[in-house]
């Protein structure tokens, strides 16, 4: 597998207006919405009752939005975890296991030292997921580096891992009193703040802090022109004196740094707990919106926000139309699906 | 600790990797030609669901297995659309497809959570008919069982002894030099993917229909990475793959066999153990430059014109 095609072309949004972009967007959305729209009618709901509900509870009301923040927030981190290595050429599809890691690590931060202050505990549960997540990214790196394994192997392989050196963290020394799928719950030392008594926390602001300033290196330092170059050619960079082997491991741990930082965020701003299987794909998640965005900061926003609402409207399908909460991911593939489909949309932009 | 109890360890191994060896022999067809399949665990769902909701209306296992078939097949085929025809990226289409996988069979199994149905009939081994009848209980396998095995040495000769599978390998190796000698690439990867979709449903179905014998949501828990991994173990071959499978067989034995003697081995650690060796496996070969990756694999093809 050491030849898989690089999935990121040249990102493509700042060339174009904004609004040309999100208008293809749109219409894309239009389009899994109709084929959704066949399935609920199958299964016997109303569909415009159904999109009307799921639109009014996400962005009809200040509460809705808010929650589509709030599910948005760990999505452009992963994806950002997932854009950073592409730009140098390496798939990381681990972002899924390396964010259990941080979890875990920022977790140990948060039950070991709870007598800090927020400030500080906080402060060293996000080094200390970053630590994790880079840990675990640092496996494939150094043997895609040294020309072993593959890193697209590798990282999935770790991803299948690290749920379960979650459960046996938590199950042998971790757990609750009450209950064995659990900790107990963080001190509010150790929970990011969350803002105007909604459930969005200061991960929005990370997250966003980050992804401008993968921008700005990427297009204004030596360091993005670096990287650049190694995505192009590896072969002639070398040549050039870039030390690709050590752009790779960095990258890849810094990749894996993102994605443990969004485990750290995940449990200690969302769930204030860390839970056996919380992230449910979010990985996953992140690797498919940073692919869809050809890893663009502002296309990872744009689609950040098309998932978060589309996974904040199942909620509802579930609540009032009594269909499992699952049932969301199709409508999500099916945006997937039409995304994917049509790459050519996109002026400039190859497959 | 009692013989029966090593054998009941030993059966429920078997059932275990059954599915996994369906599933796995499907994924090296499909690797082979050059595409890989993460989507893997969302096919794997759905033909799950959609079997046994057929087994459940209309009581015939053997229908179930057959809609569990064709369901694989299918769901392979969306995959095909998107990577071959559109030539989307194969590792995010996967993905998209695993999602799809999750939403659709949770929507077909809604009505039939808890149910019970008729699972596959199973047969004793020949020969065995002396024994008591807690022994024999424990070695009466289903029909897929027996299959499992003559499967992987039918694929291998599928492969590796067919002008198809000549075709599939060259496509997977490199796609324009197999147009150029005359093979329609595009073709081949729809079949190879329909064909590899059936085998993952065959998994599918010997999970909810013999195994489990329910449905709940997300109940191949992970099988289809599995696979993907168990399919780098066995570099691609068919054949061994059996052996990944009995590695995984095996992990769950043992992890069965020291929880009956009373160790106290966390069983999250014990799962571990298939990932850390195929990882192991890897490293060991990695050096050797033998690696029997197909060499286009997850590359697109453009086509010729």
């Amino acid at each position: 597998m050491s030849q898989i095609a690089n999935p990121i072309t040249r990102p493509v949004f700042f060339r174009y207006r904004i609004w040309d972009v999100v208008g293809r967007y749109l219409l894309m959305v239009l389009l899994a919405l109709l084929l959704f729209g066949v399935i609920l009618l199958i299964s016997g709901k109303d569909p415009i009752q159904s999109y009307k509900d799921i639109f009014s509870s996400t962005l009809g009301s200040v509460y809705g939005f808010s929650e589509v923040l709030v599910a948005m927030i760990p999505m452009l981190i992963t994806a950002l975890a997932v854009a950073l290595p592409s730009r140098v050429g390496l798939i990381n599809v681990g972002g899924e296991g390396q964010l259990y890691i941080g979890a875990a690590f920022a977790t140990w931060g948060a039950l070991t030292f709870k007598d800090l202050p927020a400030w500080a505990l906080l402060s060293l549960m996000v080094l200390l997921g970053m630590i994790g997540g880079a840990f675990w990214a640092f496996i494939p790196g150094y043997l895609k580096a040294i020309g072993l394994v593959n890193e697209t192997i590798t990282t999935l392989l770790l991803n299948s891992v690290a749920p379960k050196i979650i459960g046996f963290l938590i199950f042998g020394f971790w757990h609750s009193p009450m209950d064995t799928v659990k900790t107990a719950n963080f001190v509010p030392a150790a929970r990011l703040p969350a803002f105007l008594g909604t459930r969005v926390h200061l991960g929005l602001v990370i997250a966003l802090a980050l992804l401008l300033l993968f921008w700005l290196v990427m297009k204004y330092t030596r360091w993005g022109l670096e990287m650049r170059s190694i995505w192009g050619n590896p072969q002639a960079a070398k040549r050039n004196g870039i030390p690709i082997n050590t752009y790779w491991i960095t990258i890849m741990c810094l990749g894996g740094a993102i994605a443990g930082l969004a485990g750290m965020v995940q449990v200690s701003g969302f769930y204030g707990v860390l839970l056996l299987n919380f992230s449910m794909g979010l990985g996953f998640m992140g690797f498919l919106i940073s692919w869809l965005a050809a890893g663009d900061p502002f296309g990872i926003f744009l689609m950040s926000f098309v998932v978060a609402m589309i996974t904040t409207g199942g909620n509802l399908l579930q609540l009032t139309h009594d269909l499992p909460y699952a049932v969301i991911n199709i409508l999500l593939a099916f945006t997937l699906f039409v995304v994917l489909a049509r790459p050519t949309l996109i002026k400039g932009k190859k497959a | 600790m009692s013989l029966l109890s090593i054998l009941g360890v030993l059966s429920s191994a078997i059932f275990s990797g059954t599915s996994l060896l369906y599933t796995t022999l499907g994924e090296v067809i499909d690797e082979r030609s050059g595409i890989v399949n993460l989507g893997l665990e969302g096919v794997l769902l759905v033909s799950a669901a959609a079997g046994f909701a057929v087994t459940s209306w209309s009581g015939n296992p053997f229908l179930g297995v057959f809609t569990a078939l064709l369901a694989g097949g299918l769901m392979n085929l969306i995959l095909g659309y998107l990577v071959i025809h559109r030539q989307a990226n194969q590792l995010a289409s996967g993905l998209a497809l695993m999602f799809f996988g999750f939403g659709l069979s949770a929507l077909i199994g809604k009505s039939y959570v808890g149910t019970k149905i008729n699972a596959l009939p199973r047969i004793p081994l020949p020969g065995l008919s002396g024994l008591p009848h807690l022994y024999t209980s424990l070695f009466s396998f289903d029909l897929l069982i027996y299959l499992s095995i003559p499967a992987a040495f039918l694929v291998s000769w599928l492969l590796f002894r067919t002008r198809w599978g000549l075709s599939l390998r060259a496509v997977g190796e490199n796609a324009e030099t197999a147009f150029a000698s005359g093979r329609n690439p595009r073709l081949i990867r729809y079949q190879a993917l329909f064909i590899g979709g059936l085998l993952a449903g065959l998994g599918a179905a010997h999970l909810s229909l013999a195994y489990t014998m329910t449905w709940t949501e997300y109940m191949t828990a992970g099988r289809g990475f599995i696979a993907v991994a168990l399919v780098i173990f066995s570099k691609w071959h068919p054949v061994r793959a059996i052996a990944g499978a009995l590695l995984f067989s095996g992990a769950v034995a043992f992890q069965l066999l020291l929880q009956s003697s009373g160790v106290q081995i966390s069983p999250f650690l014990l799962d571990t153990i298939p990932y850390l060796i195929t990882l192991l496996v890897l490293i060991a070969w990695g050096g050797t430059r033998k690696q029997s990756a197909p060499a286009s694999l997850g590359r697109i093809y453009y086509g010729t014109e």
